[in-house]
């Protein structure tokens, strides 16, 4: 589980995290929703140390990230895979050479046991034959699996997605959304998702944090949801027609 | 004062023991061959014209009145002393440095430095380091091979047209030789090396934005290369020649 605690962040006069504390669960999807530029991908980076917070700490599993030095940072930072929004991938390696990165970085493992761990991570996001390909001749939707497939491979405790659904078809968006779920539920992980995306809400989480602000606002799972909450919740989950259509739907006896 | 305190936090980052050996020794050589081997070309080829028309325009001047062997002398000068050390790395800044800034402001922008910082690579020394200790071996010899051709050029061109037979030419090569010169040009290139790689790598490291940004990145590495290499040359042939 991963304890964020009373998390500020400033750039210049510009307040982006005002004391944000939440909670994200072991084996459970964990999402932070919020509209553009409401501080969501902001608390994600303090998260992971790729932006240092002004006040507050970040807790793994107990152990106080935030107060450690580079060094101590490093066994943990191999503990957590990351899918980010545009993937990621290093455009001058093949797909499985991706894969193989953090493995030939940070294990003990031979040349062969890597090979045969990358092929079990492409062909656990169906992607066992597109190991000789490179990035920019896969799909979007291909490309997200690729960078799923080498957050995996080191068996990570903690997932990290960053819009896994931006810039994918609603049937793909889906398919990435199972994934996510499925891995989560497969290698008991602390899985936090950033989107704004009410599809991939409503089909992958299973506990919710409304960011507006720089603050944490509402927290819940998808049922409390619908049922609506805070206005500035309100007018964010319910902005579409077929929110208000699930919504009313779900009011009428 | 911004930039140079965050240059040395970075150079700070950059030196730092890699993770893992084999895969630095493997970036190392793909470093070598980018930096050096592909830039073999472009040296050569204006190493061979550069000694050819210093040798013309030498002939010009002297006019018959100055002894031939000062051709030789004279080509043999300006390659080791100036062009190949100074010039080349300038026209390297250009080549290798914009190279360098844009594929790191590319890797910085498609988040590529945030995936190796996630997983726990220390992202400045996996991906500088190479480059800077690739560029310091490689530069070098690529200059010498600069002299190399350029004072064959020279000789060529001084012969075929006329203006110096070759044992003037090669009598003057070898007129007031010391090989302090040789060692002067040479450390100069090292210094001129790490200079453009690290001043190219810093720009391209710390860029931010989407593509018009790296290739503002890109334009300030050649910029900032050029110019420091500039004012370190001042310096240095102050302190080694005076």
């Amino acid at each position: 589980m991963i304890e964020l605690h009373n998390i500020s962040k400033s750039f210049g006069n510009h307040h982006v995290l005002n004391n944000v504390s939440a909670f994200f669960e072991r084996g459970k999807v964990n999402f932070v929703i919020g509209r553009s530029g409401s501080g969501k991908s902001v608390l994600t980076k303090c998260t992971v140390g790729l932006i240092e917070p002004d006040l507050g700490n970040v807790e793994y599993d107990g152990r106080n990230f935030t107060a450690m030095n580079l060094n101590d940072r490093k066994s943990i930072r191999q503990e957590i895979g990351m899918l980010f929004q545009g993937s990621a991938l290093f455009d001058s390696m093949t797909v499985e050479e991706n894969v193989r990165f953090p493995l030939r970085m940070f294990s003990s493992l031979g040349e062969k046991e890597i090979q045969m761990r990358a092929e079990a991570c492409l062909e656990r996001v169906e992607l066992a034959d597109t190991g000789a390909r490179f990035p920019s001749e896969c799909s979007g939707g291909m490309q997200k699996r690729v960078g799923i497939a080498r957050a995996i491979a080191m068996n990570p405790k903690y997932l990290f997605c960053d819009e896994p659904n931006s810039g994918l078809d609603p049937q793909t968006a889906i398919v990435i959304d199972q994934l996510i779920k499925e891995i989560t539920e497969e290698y008991q992980m602390t899985t936090v998702v950033v989107s704004h995306d009410m599809n991939s809400v409503m089909e992958a989480s299973d506990t919710i944090h409304f960011v507006h602000e720089g603050a944490i606002l509402w927290n819940g799972d998808r049922n409390q949801l619908l049922k609506g909450g805070v206005p500035e919740l309100e007018s964010f989950v319910f902005a579409s027609d077929l929110m208000r259509q699930v919504r009313q739907n779900q009011n009428q006896p | 004062m911004f930039h140079v305190g965050r240059y040395m936090q970075l150079l700070s980052k950059s030196f730092r023991k890699p993770e893992k050996a084999r895969m630095f020794r493997g970036l190392f050589v793909q470093e070598l061959e980018s930096i050096g081997l592909q830039s073999v070309g472009i040296v050569a080829l204006l190493s061979l014209f550069m000694g050819a028309v210093i040798c013309l325009q030498t002939a010009h001047q002297i006019g018959g009145w100055i002894p031939a062997y000062t051709i030789g002398f004279t080509v043999r000068q300006t390659m080791l002393l100036e062009f190949s050390p100074t010039l080349i790395p300038v026209i390297l800044a250009g080549k290798v440095g914009s190279s360098i800034a844009s594929q790191l402001g590319s890797m910085r922008v498609t988040e590529e430095i945030d995936a190796l910082e996630i997983m726990g690579v220390n992202s400045a020394s996996h991906l500088i380091l190479p480059k800077i200790l690739a560029g310091v071996l490689i530069i070098p010899f690529l200059v010498i091979l600069s002299m190399a051709l350029g004072v064959g050029a020279g000789a060529w061109i001084g012969v075929a047209t006329g203006v110096s037979t070759l044992a003037d030419f090669e009598y003057g090569m070898q007129v007031d030789f010391r090989v302090f010169d040789v060692a002067y040009a040479l450390i100069k290139t090292v210094i001129f090396g790490f200079i453009l790689t690290s001043v190219s790598a810093y720009h391209g490291y710390y860029a931010s934005g989407g593509p018009i940004e790296v290739g503002r990145s890109s334009t300030r590495a050649v910029v900032w290369s050029v110019v420091i290499i500039m004012v370190a040359n001042l310096i240095i042939t102050q302190m080694l020649l005076n």
